[in-house]
């Protein structure tokens, strides 16, 4: 009798459960397929993916997320069947999925199980969708409120206002190296780079073609303006990447730097810093360089991919696990301020307001081309060059337009 | 021994040697004489969260058709050796009839990638092996002198760089030589210039490399030794000593002979871990102001692009310029081997 009893309280149980996952308009058990999940490693992804695993929790689940995701997605993503039936990539990764050919068109999917996803979420490349973002992220300035108002500043919005307000900063005595950034040689020199180049208004090739021109008079504004910035930067800056240049920034050691939005939530908690370091640390907008009018940042996407080699069960699992994890079941007071998050019922916290701007400044999307990464790889390998004061703007330019069009070449992207 | 039995002692390593040495050699050669197909690209529009823009995409099902006719690629010979991001033959060649000086010459060949990175590979190589023999050496003979009771610990401390972990005791040092660390501040002061930053001077990070370098492979080079040491014939040391040779002497005349055998194996195995100088760059956040040709590869392999047929052509040129290197020592030991039967 007792048995029975229990047996038809877990029923109710249950039954109450799906009702009230029903009630919220997105029904999530499911119990058949598989899903496994390759992404990098931050709060707001973390989040995704556990909702998708709880979600598929009667399937086979997996997940692996890592900051080193980049160099097993594709790899994970080839064989048949494929390892990882999703990636979660940014606008930057996806393009090596594209071009691999490891993620499959995801209109019918969207026709069938994601009614609810709306139309600013879907990442669409000659029409197909090709992936479903969920956050955005961007660079833009952080700055110390209390320092630069004990230097008499308004808060610059452009670089040339930076380069002033660090003069003043230094000459006043309040800090030796006002100035913070992701300089490390490497990725993020070629980020910054980027999105100083973006802001004096260059292109990176030739309309059409993969033909690389940043050797030209906006490529020597953008180095110059670089090199203008490290000179009130602490001396080590070619080994600071964002983990240390936020390291730098809690130690109270800068008071203006561009960084990532999605960094800022650990530069304004209580943790790591004192009180008049984090109290005081506040987010502006994107800045500008020069009179382009373009933000000198880039907006970027993080979202969720379906692997081509799978079976249409594991795809239609892996769709449903993760449009439900990234719809607005998601948002709770813990995952809020994770992310600028994309769907509905996001409401912006005080660190989003950074990333907001730069995409309300109308900023560039960081570019989403097949050959973007080969000269993201050739800037971050020559710009110390020119930093270190080893060779003039035009030689470091020519030296990167040489090393991109070699390996450009070597990847058939050029006869 | 037999010829019939010597064949089936040697097999089951004739089968490993190919299977994990040979074939793997085979196929990265092979890889490097293939380039990726030529990719249709075309223009498309993207859509996302930021509105619409015009870029270009790779046209799948025209390049698919090419990959599947030659899955290896495109076969394009040594045209991935010579291209710049390797030997770079036009460029040097360009360089040495332009360039009226050799400092110009020279110049222009270390700004090229290859010759950068070879040119820290062969000076790291050249001075971190002697260095580590060398100090190796002294370190083995005075832990010998050691009183017995304390050889024990002396040994295992004498062994630590090499038990640490190599990237966490670059990482360790890193942090001290930091401006704000304890070897930083040192330095500054000892130079008496408080902006003295050991990470941000390109000749200071290269003593940097080197001296982390040295530390970590002097327990290899001393435990080699102080191996060597306990077959010193005790008789020989003792007619020395009788007949008024010096310590100096006796290590001169009697013990470095012995080890001589040692010093060859030691030098083999240090040039060719040398030359293939990758964590301390890393640890030490150095790319910089360093590469190496395993940081060359590294980079290739890592980009958010895989550049497999760039990468393939450094590893080949990597294990041939380690042949060139090992030659002397290999021909030397070939020629004791003859002579001694």
């Amino acid at each position: 009798m007792n048995m029975i009893k229990t047996a038809l309280l877990g029923t109710a149980i249950a039954a109450v459960a799906t009702t009230s996952a029903m009630a919220d308009g997105h029904a999530c058990a499911i119990d058949s397929g598989r899903i496994s999940i390759i992404g990098n490693e931050f709060p707001a992804i973390q989040s995704v993916s556990a909702l998708a695993l709880e979600c598929a929790a009667g399937a086979e689940t997996a997940s692996n997320l890592t900051a080193d995701h980049q160099t097993l997605n594709v790899a994970g993503m080839t064989g048949n069947p494929a390892e990882y039936t999703s990636a979660i990539v940014a606008n930057s990764s996806i393009v090596a999925l594209i071009n691999e050919d490891v993620i499959q068109p995801l209109d019918a999917l969207v026709a069938e199980y994601g009614a609810d996803i709306p139309p600013h979420q879907l990442i669409t490349v000659d029409g197909n969708i090709m992936a479903v973002a969920f956050m955005a992220n961007a660079q833009h300035l952080v700055y110390r409120k209390d320092v630069l108002e004990q230097a008499g500043l308004e808060v610059p919005t452009s670089y040339e206002e930076v380069l002033a307000a660090a003069e003043k900063i230094r000459a006043d005595g309040i800090m030796e190296n006002p100035v913070g950034g992701a300089y490390a040689a490497g990725w993020n020199l070629a980020q910054e780079f980027t999105n100083m180049y973006i802001g004096t208004g260059g292109s990176f090739f030739e309309p059409g073609t993969a033909n690389v021109t940043i050797n030209n008079a906006q490529g020597v504004e953008a180095l110059e303006m670089m090199k203008a910035l490290t000179a009130y930067m602490n001396p080590d800056y070619l080994t600071h990447d964002s983990n240390a240049t936020s390291a730098e920034w809690e130690a109270g050691n800068v008071a203006l730097m561009n960084m990532w939005g999605s960094r800022t939530g650990v530069l304004m908690d209580d943790e790591g810093s004192a009180p008049e370091v984090y109290e005081n640390t506040a987010v502006g907008g994107p800045l500008t360089v020069g009179d382009s009018g373009t933000p000198a940042t880039t907006l970027w996407w993080d979202g969720w991919t379906v692997a081509k080699n799978i079976s249409d069960e594991e795809a239609a699992t892996t769709f449903q696990a993760l449009a439900h994890a990234t719809s607005p079941a998601l948002l709770n007071d813990e995952t809020m301020s994770q992310a600028v998050w994309l769907m509905e019922g996001f409401e912006a916290q005080p660190v989003n307001e950074g990333v907001l701007a730069s995409v309300a400044a109308g900023s560039t999307p960081y570019p989403m081309v097949p050959f973007q990464g080969l000269l993201h790889s050739a800037l971050g390998d020559n710009i110390a060059d020119f930093l270190q004061g080893n060779e003039t703007a035009e030689q470091t330019l020519a030296d990167i337009e040489a090393a991109y069009t070699a390996a450009a070449t070597e990847q058939g992207f050029l006869q | 021994m037999k010829h019939g039995s010597f064949f089936w002692f040697v097999l089951p390593s004739v089968i490993l040697m190919i299977l994990f040495i040979a074939l793997p050699i085979v196929s990265v050669v092979t890889q490097s004489l293939y380039t990726q197909h030529e990719q249709v690209i075309v223009t498309v529009e993207n859509c996302g969260p930021f509105g619409c823009t015009e870029a270009q995409s790779v046209d799948q099902e025209a390049t698919q058709a090419l990959r599947d006719a030659q899955p290896l690629g495109k076969f394009a010979g040594l045209d991935v050796y010579k291209d710049r991001n390797h030997l770079a033959i036009t460029d040097v060649a360009r360089a040495w009839e332009n360039s009226d000086s050799f400092r110009g010459f020279w110049n222009t060949l270390m700004n090229l990638p290859f010759y950068g990175a070879l040119s820290f590979t062969l000076t790291y190589t050249a001075i971190v092996t002697p260095m580590t023999i060398l100090l190796g050496f002294a370190v083995a003979i005075a832990v010998n002198s050691v009183a017995r009771s304390l050889r024990g610990p002396t040994i295992f401390f004498s062994l630590l760089p090499m038990i640490v972990t190599p990237l966490v005791g670059a990482l360790i040092l890193f942090w001290m030589v930091d401006a704000r660390g304890i070897l930083g501040t040192g330095l500054q002061w000892l130079a008496n210039d408080p902006t003295l930053s050991v990470k941000a001077s390109t000749p200071m990070m290269w003593i940097m490399l080197m001296v982390y370098g040295t530390w970590s492979s002097i327990p290899f080079a001393f435990i080699v030794y102080y191996a060597g040491l306990q077959t010193v014939n005790q008789d020989t040391l003792e007619a020395a000593m009788i007949d008024g040779a010096s310590r100096w002497e006796r290590i001169r005349y009697v013990v470095i002979p012995h080890l001589a055998p040692l010093t060859t194996f030691i030098a083999l195995i240090q040039l060719m871990d040398n030359f293939r100088v990758f964590e301390p760059i890393i640890s030490f956040q150095a790319q910089a102001h360093a590469r190496s040709l395993s940081i060359a590869i590294f980079t290739d392999l890592g980009g958010e692009t895989r550049l497999l047929s760039s990468a393939a052509a450094t590893s080949v040129l990597t294990i041939v310029f380690v042949a060139i290197l090992l030659s002397p020592v290999l021909v030397r030991t070939w020629r004791d081997f003859g002579t001694s039967k």
